[in-house]
Order: C-alpha cells, then sequence, then structure tokens
C-alpha cells in the first residue's frame, strides 16, 4: 500500500478484488490545503492500472474547487487509459460532485489568444486604424452628408452650437492661458541665459513674440483643445454609440453627421482660433515678466520689441494653423467616437485613440504648414 | 404591413439566420421569441433597416425600411431606452416633432405632455434621464417613439432589467397603445409572462437551426408545439 498525506487528509492507493485498485481519500478535502500538495496525488496515481476507483467514503468534507481536482484526476486517468469511476461518495460529498459532474466537459468554443510579437502587434494595430476603426466609411459619410447640409444648412443642428462652444472655448480659456503664460515665460528665460551674455537683452522680445505666435501658441492650444475637447466628443459619442442613441437618433429620421459631428466640426473651427489669439497674449505675457524680472526691460521698451518684430503675418498664419488643426481634431474625435464597438472599454479605447491620433496630425498638419510656408518665403 | 422575404441576416460573412418569412398583419403585436444569442434583436435591426440583410428584403408598408433622410415611419424602443443622456424627457420627446413637424413651440410643449401623459410621465418633463427608474425610461422612450403617431411600433426587450410590477405596467401601456391606436407592434422578448400578456401572434428563432422554429399564436405554442426546443422555451426546462 502506498500513501500520500496533505494537511487535512490522507490518500492511500489499495488493491481490491478483480485486480481494481483504489485511491481512497479521508479527511477533509479542501482546495486551498490540496492545491499545493495535489501533485503527489498524481504521483500517487501512476502508473494506472486498468481499472482504477477513487474512494471517497471516508472524505468528511469536500468543496468545489477540490472536486474540480478529483474529476480532472479522474479525466487523466481515464486519458491514460484506465476505466476509472468516483466511488462510496455520500451526502454532500455525492451532491457536490453530482453538480459539478452534470455537465460533459466540451472543448473550447474559441482558442485562446496566441502571444503575438511586439512587431506582429504594431503591425496589427497599425492595420486595425484603417479596418477596425472604418475610417473609409466615416469619409463616405461625411462627404455624402456634407454634401446634403450645403445645400439645406438648415439640416445641420445649430441649437447645440452655443453650448458646444462654452464647452471647447470660454471653458477651456483659463488652462489655455496659464500654459501658454507658462510656455511663454520659459521660452524668455531659456532665451534670456543666451542674449544677456551678448548684450541683446532686448532680442528676448523678438524670439519670445516670434516663436509664440508663429508656432508655440497654436500648438500648445491645439494640444490642449485635443485633450479636453476631442477625449470629450469622442467619449460623448462613444457612449451614445454603445447606449444604441445613435440608433435612435437614426430611428428619429436624423443623421447623426448632421445632428452631433458637423456642429462638434464648426465648434472647434471657431473656438480654437480664438484661444490661440488669447494664447498669443498670454505667451507674450509670459516672456514680458521674465524680461522685467530678470533683464532690466521696462514695459514699453518690451512691447515696442514686440511690435517691431511681430508682423501680422505671424499672427494670421499662426491662427490659420489652428483652423485646420480644429478640423483634425474635431474630424478624428468624431470618427473614433461613432466607431465605437463594446461597452466602457470601448469608449476608453476609443478616447485614448482619439488624443493620440489627434496629437499626431497636429504635428503632420503643423510639419505640412512649416513646409509650405518655408516654400512660399514667409 | 410587415413582410420579410427570403431573409438572410448576420454580420460581415457570419449568417445568423436565413431564408426567413413571415408577414406582420396590420394591428396585431408580434413577438419575436428565442432564447440569448439566437439572433433575434440582429432581426430587429435588420427589419428597422439600422442592419442592411445579407440576403433577401423586408418591406414595411410596401417599401424598405432603409433609414433615409425623412420623417420616420414607424417608432423604436431600444432596449437600454436609448434617450438621449443631455436633454430633458421634454426635449427627448420634442425633438422629433421639432424636426419633422411645422407645429410652434407652444404646440409642441402641449402634444409632448399629452405623449408624457399617455405613458404615465406627466410632471416628469423636466427631469434628465438619469434621473428616473429603468421602467420610466423605457416609457419615456415610447413617449419619443410615439411623438410623430408612427402606425409601427418596434420594441426591443422592453421588460428586460425592470421588476416584476414595472414589466407588467409596461405590458399593460402595450396593450392599451394597441386597443387605442390599432398600431402594429413588434416585439423582441423572451419574457414568458410579457409574451402571453400582450401577443397575438408570434415566431420563435434558433440559431442553431438558423431560421424560424414554430410561427403561431402563444398559447398554442405553448400546449401543443411538436418541437421540443419550443416546448422547453415555453415551458422553461432544457431541451
Amino acid at each position: 500500500m502506498l500513501a500520500t498525506t496533505g494537511p487535512g487528509y490522507r490518500v492511500e492507493r489499495v488493491e481490491r478484488e478483480g485486480g481494481v485498485e483504489a485511491l481512497r481519500f479521508a479527511g477533509e478535502l479542501r482546495f486551498r490545503e490540496c492545491f499545493a500538495s495535489w501533485g503527489k496525488v498524481r504521483e500517487l496515481a501512476r502508473p494506472a492500472s486498468p481499472r482504477m476507483e477513487i474512494d471517497l467514503s471516508a472524505v468528511e468534507h469536500l468543496d468545489g474547487a477540490a472536486t474540480a481536482l478529483l474529476l480532472d484526476l479522474r479525466g487523466e486517468l481515464t486519458a491514460a487509459g484506465a476505466q476509472t469511476e468516483i466511488v462510496g461518495a455520500a451526502g454532500p460529498v455525492k451532491a457536490l460532485l453530482e453538480l459539478y459532474g452534470a455537465h460533459s466537459p466540451r472543448p473550447s468554443r474559441k482558442t485562446p489568444p496566441t502571444r503575438i510579437s511586439i512587431l506582429d502587434q504594431i503591425g496589427r494595430e497599425a492595420l486595425a486604424m484603417f479596418g477596425e476603426s472604418r475610417v473609409l466609411d466615416f469619409v463616405g459619410d461625411l462627404a455624402l452628408a456634407g454634401a446634403q447640409a450645403a445645400r439645406r444648412v438648415r439640416m445641420v443642428n445649430w441649437a447645440d452650437l452655443t453650448r458646444l462652444m462654452e464647452r471647447a472655448g470660454a471653458d477651456g480659456v483659463p488652462i489655455v492661458l496659464m500654459l501658454n503664460f507658462l510656455v511663454g515665460l520659459v521660452t524668455a528665460f531659456q532665451a534670456a541665459i543666451q542674449l544677456r551674455q551678448f548684450g541683446a537683452n532686448i532680442f528676448v522680445a523678438d524670439l519670445v513674440g516670434i516663436s509664440v505666435t508663429r508656432e508655440l501658441a497654436p500648438l500648445m492650444t491645439a494640444i490642449i483643445v485635443a485633450g479636453r475637447s476631442g477625449a470629450a466628443f469622442s467619449a460623448e459619442l462613444g457612449t451614445m454609440r454603445v447606449s444604441e442613441e445613435i440608433d435612435a437618433l437614426r430611428t428619429l429620421g436624423l443623421d447623426p453627421y448632421h445632428f452631433l459631428v458637423f456642429p462638434r466640426v464648426i465648434a472647434l473651427v471657431l473656438v480654437l482660433p480664438l484661444l490661440t489669439i488669447l494664447a498669443d497674449v498670454a505667451g507674450i505675457a509670459g516672456g514680458l515678466l521674465v524680461a522685467l524680472a530678470g533683464l532690466d526691460l521696462t514695459v514699453n521698451s518690451y512691447l515696442l520689441e514686440t511690435q517691431k518684430a511681430v508682423h501680422p503675418w505671424d499672427v494670421s498664419s499662426g491662427v490659420l494653423k489652428t483652423v485646420f488643426f480644429a478640423l483634425s481634431i474635431a474630424l478624428v474625435a468624431c470618427q473614433r467616437g461613432l466607431a465605437t464597438r463594446g461597452g466602457a472599454e470601448g469608449v476608453g479605447r476609443a478616447t485614448t485613440s482619439a488624443v493620440v491620433t489627434s496629437l499626431f496630425a497636429i504635428v503632420v498638419v503643423d510639419a505640412i504648414f512649416t513646409v509650405v510656408f518655408n516654400a512660399l518665403g514667409r | 404591413m410587415i413582410a420579410a422575404e427570403h431573409l438572410t441576416i448576420g454580420y460581415g460573412e457570419t449568417v445568423i439566420l436565413e431564408e426567413l418569412d413571415f408577414t406582420v398583419p396590420e394591428g396585431d403585436v408580434f413577438a419575436i421569441l428565442g432564447g440569448s444569442g439566437s439572433g433575434k434583436s440582429t432581426l430587429l435591426r435588420n427589419l428597422i433597416g439600422l442592419d442592411e440583410p445579407l440576403g433577401g428584403r423586408v418591406l414595411l408598408d410596401g417599401s424598405p425600411p432603409t433609414q433615409h433622410l425623412g420623417p420616420p415611419r414607424f417608432g423604436v424602443l431600444f432596449q437600454s431606452g436609448a434617450l438621449f443622456g443631455s436633454m430633458t424627457l421634454a426635449e427627448n420627446v420634442a425633438l422629433p416633432l421639432r424636426k419633422w413637424s411645422d407645429l410652434d413651440a407652444k404646440a409642441i410643449d402641449i402634444v409632448v405632455r399629452a405623449k408624457l401623459r399617455l405613458v404615465g410621465l406627466e410632471g416628469f418633463e423636466n427631469h434628465l434621464p438619469a434621473e428616473l427608474s429603468g421602467g420610466m425610461k423605457k416609457r419615456a422612450g415610447i413617449a419619443r417613439a410615439l411623438a410623430l403617431d408612427p402606425p409601427l411600433l418596434f420594441l426591443d426587450e422592453p421588460s428586460a432589467g425592470l421588476d416584476p410590477v414595472s414589466s407588467v405596467e409596461l405590458d399593460e401601456l402595450l396593450l392599451t397603445l394597441n386597443r387605442s391606436l390599432a398600431m402594429t407592434t413588434v416585439v423582441v422578448t423572451h419574457e414568458l409572462a410579457s409574451i402571453f400578456a400582450v401577443a397575438h401572434d408570434c415566431i420563435m428563432v434558433d440559431r442553431d437551426a438558423r431560421g424560424i422554429i414554430a410561427r403561431g399564436r402563444p398559447l398554442e405554442l405553448r400546449d401543443g408545439s411538436p418541437d421540443p426546443r419550443v416546448r422547453a422555451f415555453f415551458n422553461r426546462r432544457p431541451a
């Protein structure tokens, strides 16, 4: 007779009449205690004889997970060619075995996901950008809806425009001012360290004025708007999508593009340039603070130098870019929102994707404008 | 009248149900039954034109239901109610009226109050959907679906997630609407009590069979269907 023990239970392998060998369990079979020593039980069961019994007549307690281990052991012995039966179970132990053994095992309907390499993952995500997100569907639907709206402007849901402009614009003013003020301040500070060595303090105004109006303010403002409004649009439309509100709109005869997408696009196109002009002022004010505090410049001299350095084109080229930034942010966010699948996780994924793609689009648009302006000699 | 002719539905290249043929007579409450995952909600989406059939066609009073820019020809109650969360109940119900009628604001307000009274929600005009119980949201969804007095009403699992009392109240509302307005109503459900309470006629779909496995009056199917799957469904026993 061979035997093994675990905390609270004991297993013996005994020979019985007719060439049957039994694994006789005794004591309390609780998963937490059994699991650690279950390897020894499996070793005890090997090699399997042609007829095996798992005898539970002396088992006083059995829990659900330990039942699974017993059934798995029976399956393992059967697979090894042994005709295996569970015998001797009574009362609650028998009831539990019947409960867990009621359904015959079936293979999984879906194979588990395979591990894939990082490169494979990157490739799949790139394909998914165009496939699962249905970008082409969106572009086609947008073009169609745009043509309809151009013929009948009343189709667009103008009623929401003010609310959306307020949320994307007015509510974002404090953070836009604060961040651009700090950007102007940091730029001026970095420039001051270098320019002071040459006695060229006054040129801090030139550097801050031009860099803020042409590049930094439009870019920073677009990034803030992508993070605030782009994420909000995507999450809002995504939630509407998964809660069937978009379907409800369609059944009411309302086109989601006219009702939801166009007001958001128009709101951002109107608001982002205005925010950028405020950002220009805040950035220059940041530079002014450094000039006053660290470079012994006066307010008048700084502002006069800024006026000389910054031409209307610098401001208007920056503002012009933001119209295209706004288009990119709003369209990407709405597209990701409308393409949302699944529940809360889908909304989260859509929102993340909307922000990341918007930021990417902003940088690409900015690069295109830089090249074009450069080619035009501006 | 609603008619499905050789209708095959699914998503992508996956066929869920195929070669469905049935008609819904005018004025009937017609139930589409089936277990979870049997494809009955997908069938409803095809009936109302939200999804394109893979084959065959759906006709609502002789023409396809394809969503188009025009006044809706039917009302739909979605499973979750699908009320617009940023709008009050009154604004939800008023939305199709503002879009598709020439009524002025005062007339719209009168109609909205009447529709909300019809579903027992008078006094809740200024509530947001988030402030309502599940049953109230569904009733508000019905009020919105009825805003333009459509001749057809589709409901997806109207009793899902409701307590027994709210569920019975909703069934009574559907019966009242059907009796008073003679509105053809299609209900997708697997709630037995609801089926027996409201449905004049029904079909039962089954995903393994990929089609309709029974058609008839609910009580007749319960008591006399030769199909073990149908008997199992109506008698709440595994097949």
